[in-house]
């Protein structure tokens, strides 16, 4: 091998004018192109950008592994200074794994199904370092351990499915760990996990990071993660780096449009809506293939100057008198960053009215039997126990909780996807309780409306936009005529801010943020007075998510329906609803109003929960609380109090009380509820999680 | 797993009562009496005396009586004629009158007599069974390692040139019956005047008739390369392409996954990767396969051993149908059915112990 020296003061990979293409049947995609970054020895570098903008084909660049038709195309990439894009096969297989390691996306699908454990862990230090099967078995069981995973032994024998989706990444960052490589990317290794798993893993690459000493490249598209792990980031669109520096001057001392309005757009669990509103970026990402002359975000910046930045590729430009900061824009030296935002219409809160929704003890159990070849025992799933709460018109009721705790249960119950085993639903007075969907009346149905968590499932393909909006009128009887029908079709086509023009287009034709606009059209159809939105901007990218909250609460508050907000992003929540309740197992854990909820005195697991949110705001110091082990199922739930086996307040009970009895709903200062034992002094003395930094 | 193996076996049993009985019902419809009654009795019998010879025959009475005694769960008919002569299903077999057995179905061993051999059907299956296991056992010799090592050399590099070359020749065996290839082994093989054996006598290179042997009859008594290749091959080749087939998806699938991905980024050398990540999550769809082939490789064995003349299970069936021996016919059927479910049953648990993620009970 050319092994030029390295010494350690160089950086460890340094890219220079990348540009990577796909080749397709029809064109040439470039899906990055001109990027630069340099990743220094013992630094974490983030790479930010929203979906498509080029961040996994950077990575796999890296790897050099960019399947059958993507090709590098120009510019270089040098590790410990040797080259990578000339390099043979061989010489790159001994790097794999050994040097650089990468982490991905979904921790199930990067691990051999049919592989025990143990058995993928080994290969690793047996390929490079020429181990032996026994010394490689005992330093997988220590880096098992130094991952924390509980039970070493056990976990080294097991089968991947056997695993919790948590617990897999933990062994996927073992695996990267097996050899100490000296450069370790990441790509998105959190998103598929739950917040508080997501606090777990993060807190753990740090660690690992500190101790082995290994250079990072975290990719990610929430920006809170990157402040926590990363020592710089750097900003991408549209497959070029458009801003880069060190994380506190990016994030205080942004110098470039795209990154401004990425702040701008996301919510923050530290300011309230009219503090902070949010504001959508316009317009949509370009495609690789349809980018503009110029400056690639030239059609949705706020700072863009005909006839300069619609001429020539802009170039990245070095800020002088920062450390390696540097921006792709013609202007930043121009721009008056400091300017307040235009001032924002604040626009007036409905009001909140009569109650239209009670439910009262409501269960759902559902009956399994194990086994995969039927027979077996019948187990209860406990969905949902007794659910009591009302909701009023106008007004915005966050549910959240992690995944499995009964959240989409409760919307399906409610929408008479299932009925509920015991208790009431009362919907203006009308007991849907045990009524299935198909017996409702149709004014019951078109009342009680869902907006899904993914648009792209949720439209029928093969119909134009327009005629599934009229379909949904039909079905709930609106309007006497075709022509009236078609009329009102224009208007909630109108009411969610889409083109009316786009009623002739085919689902496929429409960005994510479009088809939800659509979802929610169609949810709006019947005259809904009572809309679920289960997680309905999470499948969206930041930019557009900011656009359709904000038309979820402007069509509230023009009609005064009630929304019952399903999500697990705490921050979103803050922003748009007035009372929150908080989900672990099925249980009710707390509810109140959002100012109850985000204050002392918590339940010891939304205090959790609002720790483990990671919050893209320098100013904020957080308590981190790192929850131990996973949820447990829902077919065994650990007797007493549900949170009990994760709860680091538990031992201010006396008695052992938590684990044996289920503690009982306890009202605190106006309708604040908890399900908890602690008593009142020691929740009187909660500190609070997030605060800001000379407060 | 114990409990999964009873429930399989008891529905295997079930599926096999209903399949024999539907088989018996359709050998014993009347037509198929009054033929049988004629070619054993006289041709010239008058109907009133077919009708008597059946009832005398004991083919008379309720179907489901006589299908039971035929499995052996009620008492065998008896008939006592004018003469004093007893007569029955259990003692025509065992020549004793007074020393029968009440019970004598199949479940006793008592398969019944070919009419068609003059044998007991047991001996007649027994032996064309051992000819056709062979034929199968060399066919599977062939079949299954050729066709997972062209699956998986197609489908470890999907769109590359061995792919390309490998497939074609895939798609070809399968799309041509065992009819036709057979045919064209044995002009190309086999045949005086045509194919391969006329060249190579010119040449002095053989001194035989023909290359390979165009009957497989000697194979019966001794099998060689000669005379069982080209038998071997007119089966194999469809399975294979088949096969090949399967295994390639399969092989294609696996290697877009993202867990070969990480075991490349690992820095695992290709053929590893292959053999030791893709083999086996890649095996398990064509391990189902090759078992369910198992019963429709039957299929081919009655073609090919025709052409071969080779006297195997296929060939009897053939002519137990031929002759209306109804006896050899439910015979056969019962071995075919055997057969399927418990190839089938193979399967199941193999795709249970190949596949880690099913977890039994
Ligand atoms: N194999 C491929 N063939 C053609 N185009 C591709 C291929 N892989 C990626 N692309 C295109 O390259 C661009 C960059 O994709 P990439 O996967 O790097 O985005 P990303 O930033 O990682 O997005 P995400 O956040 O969704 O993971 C996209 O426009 C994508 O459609
Ligand atoms: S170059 Fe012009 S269009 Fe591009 S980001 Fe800067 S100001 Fe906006
Ligand atoms: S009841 Fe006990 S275990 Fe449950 S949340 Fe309260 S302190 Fe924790
Ligand atoms: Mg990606």
């Amino acid at each position: 091998m050319t092994d030029t020296p390295w010494d350690p003061s160089m950086p460890i990979l340094e890219i220079d004018q990348l540009s990577i293409s796909f080749f397709t049947r029809m064109r040439e995609i470039p899906a990055v192109m001109d990027f630069s970054c340099k990743v220094m020895p013992g630094e974490a570098m983030g790479l930010v950008g929203e979906s498509g903008c080029g961040k996994s084909t950077v990575a796999l660049g890296v790897m050099r592994d960019l399947g059958k038709n993507g090709r590098i195309t120009g510019g270089s990439i040098r590790f410990k200074g040797r080259e990578l894009t000339t390099m043979t096969e061989e010489q790159l297989r001994q790097l794999r794994g050994s040097e650089i390691a990468m982490i991905y996306q979904e921790p199930m699908a990067s691990l051999n199904p049919a592989m025990k454990i143990g058995a993928q862990l080994i290969e690793v230090p047996m390929i490079h370092q020429g181990m032996g099967r026994a010394e490689a078995m005992a330093l997988a069981r220590q880096i098992v351990e130094d991952v924390r995973l509980p039970d070493p032994d056990r976990i080294l024998q097991a089968f991947p499915h056997q695993l919790s989706g948590g617990q897999q990444q933990r062994i996927v960052i073992a695996m990267a760990l097996m050899s100490k490589p000296a450069l370790l990317i990441l790509d998105e290794p959190t998103t598929a996990l739950d917040v508080t798993v997501e606090a777990g893993i993060v807190d753990l690459v740090k660690d690992l990071g500190r101790k082995y000493g290994t250079s990072m490249l975290f990719i990610s598209h929430n920006l809170g993660l990157i402040l926590d792990v990363c020592d710089r980031l750097c900003v991408m669109y549209s497959g070029e780096a458009v801003e880069t520096g060190n994380v506190a001057q990016v994030f205080d001392k942004m110098r470039h449009p795209y990154t401004q309005a990425l702040f701008r757009s996301i919510p923050l669990p530290t300011a309230h809506k009219t503090s902070r509103p949010l504001v959508a970026i316009p317009g949509n990402f370009p495609l690789p293939h349809e980018r503009p002359n110029g400056c690639n975000f030239g059609p949705r910046c706020d700072y863009f100057a005909e006839g300069r930045c619609d001429q020539a590729d802009v170039r990245m430009s070095a800020l002088p008198e920062d450390d390696r900061h540097a921006s792709r824009c013609l202007r930043w030296s121009e721009i008056d960053w400091d300017a307040p935002l235009a001032k924002v219409v604040t626009k007036e809160k409905a009001a909140i009215g009569e109650v239209v929704l009670k439910m009262e003890d409501l269960k759902k159990y559902y009956s399994v039997s194990s086994g995969s070849f039927g027979g077996g025992d019948e187990k209860v799933v406990k969905a949902n126990e007794t659910l009591t709460f009302e909701a009023r018109a106008g007004e915005t009721l966050a549910i959240v909780g992690e995944s499995g705790c009964g959240k989409s249960t409760f919307a399906k119950v409610l929408m008479g996807l299932e009925t509920a085993t015991s208790g009431s639903i009362r919907l203006f007075d009308e007991n849907v309780q045990s009524t299935p969907i198909q017996q409702r009346n149709t004014d019951t149905v078109s009342s009680v409306q869902m907006v899904f968590q993914n648009p792209f499932d949720t439209l029928n393909p093969s119909m134009t936009v327009g005629r599934q909006i009229i379909r949904a009128l039909e079905i709930f009887k609106q309007g006497s005529s075709d022509a009236e029908r078609h009329a009102r079709m224009l208007e909630l086509m109108d009411l969610v801010k889409l083109p009316r023009a786009f009623a002739d287009r085919m689902p496929r034709q429409l960005s994510g943020g479009q088809k939800q606009r659509v979802g929610i059209a169609r949810a709006f159809a019947g005259g809904a007075k009572v809309v679920v939105a289960d997680e309905p901007v999470s499948a969206l990218d930041v930019s557009v998510q900011a656009a359709v909250t904000d038309l979820l609460m402007d069509i509230q508050r023009e009609n005064g329906t009630t929304l019952l907000f399903i999500s697990h992003d705490l921050s979103i929540v803050r922003y748009l609803s007035d009372r929150v309740m908080v989900m672990y197992l099925g249980h009710v854990v707390e509810m109140g109003t959002t100012d109850q909820v985000f204050q002392p005195p918590y339940h010891p697991y939304t205090e959790a929960l609002l720790s483990a949110v990671p919050i893209a705001d320098t100013r904020v110091i957080r308590k981190r609380i790192v929850l131990e082990g996973d949820i447990p199922s829902a077919m065994n739930p650990p007797p007493g109090c549900p949170f009990q086996t994760r709860c680091r307040w538990k031992d201010q009970v006396p008695n052992g009380l938590c684990d044996r009895e289920m503690p009982p709903v306890r009202q605190l200062q106006g309708a604040h509820q908890i399900k908890c034992h602690l008593s009142d002094e020691i929740l009187a003395g909660m500190e609070p999680v997030i605060k800001l930094a000379g407060e | 797993m114990l409990k999964f193996l009873i429930r399989r076996i008891s529905v295997m049993i079930f599926t096999a009562l209903v399949l024999t009985f539907v088989v018996f019902f359709l050998t014993n419809l009347p037509p198929n009496l009054e033929k049988l009654a004629r070619s054993e009795g006289s041709v010239r019998m008058t109907d009133d005396a077919v009708a008597s010879w059946i009832v005398e025959n004991g083919h008379g009475g309720p179907l489901l009586g006589r299908y039971a005694e035929w499995l052996g769960l009620a008492p065998g008919w008896t008939l006592t004629d004018e003469k004093g002569v007893t007569r029955g299903r259990c003692i025509d077999v065992y020549a004793e009158a007074g020393s029968a057995p009440t019970f004598c179905g199949i479940l006793q061993g008592n398969w019944g007599i070919s009419t068609f051999a003059k044998e007991p059907v047991g001996d007649v299956l027994g032996r064309s069974l051992g000819a056709t296991g062979w034929l199968m056992f060399w066919v599977m010799m062939v079949m299954v390692p050729a066709s997972l090592v062209i699956g998986i050399l197609s489908g470890m590099r999907e769109g590359a040139r061995t792919d390309r070359v490998l497939s074609v020749f895939s798609i070809a065996s399968t799309a041509t019956p065992e009819y036709v290839s057979g045919v064209i082994l044995l002009a190309v093989f086999a045949s005086v005047n045509a194919g391969l054996s006329p060249l190579l006598r010119d040449w002095g290179l053989l001194s035989d008739r023909t290359l390979f042997y165009g009957t497989a009859t000697s194979a019966m008594d001794k099998i060689t390369f000669w005379n069982f290749a080209l038998p071997v091959m007119t089966i194999a080749l469809y399975g294979i392409g088949y096969i090949s087939r399967m295994t390639r998806a399969s092989m294609t699938e696996v290697m877009t996954q993202q867990y070969i991905r990480t075991a490349r980024l690992k820095g695992v050398r290709f053929r590893d990767v292959v053999l030791r990540h893709a083999l086996r999550n890649a095996l398990i769809a064509p391990f189902t396969v090759i078992m369910l082939q198992f019963p429709w490789l039957l299929n081919g064995v009655v073609i090919t051993e025709l052409l071969f003349n080779y006297k195997g299970f296929g060939w009897t069936l053939v002519q137990a149908a031929g002759n209306n021996d109804i006896d050899l016919l439910l015979g056969c059927s019962v071995v075919a059915v055997l057969v399927v479910l418990i190839t089938q049953l193979i399967s199941d648990i193999g795709y249970v112990f190949l596949n880690p993620r099913i977890r039994l009970a």
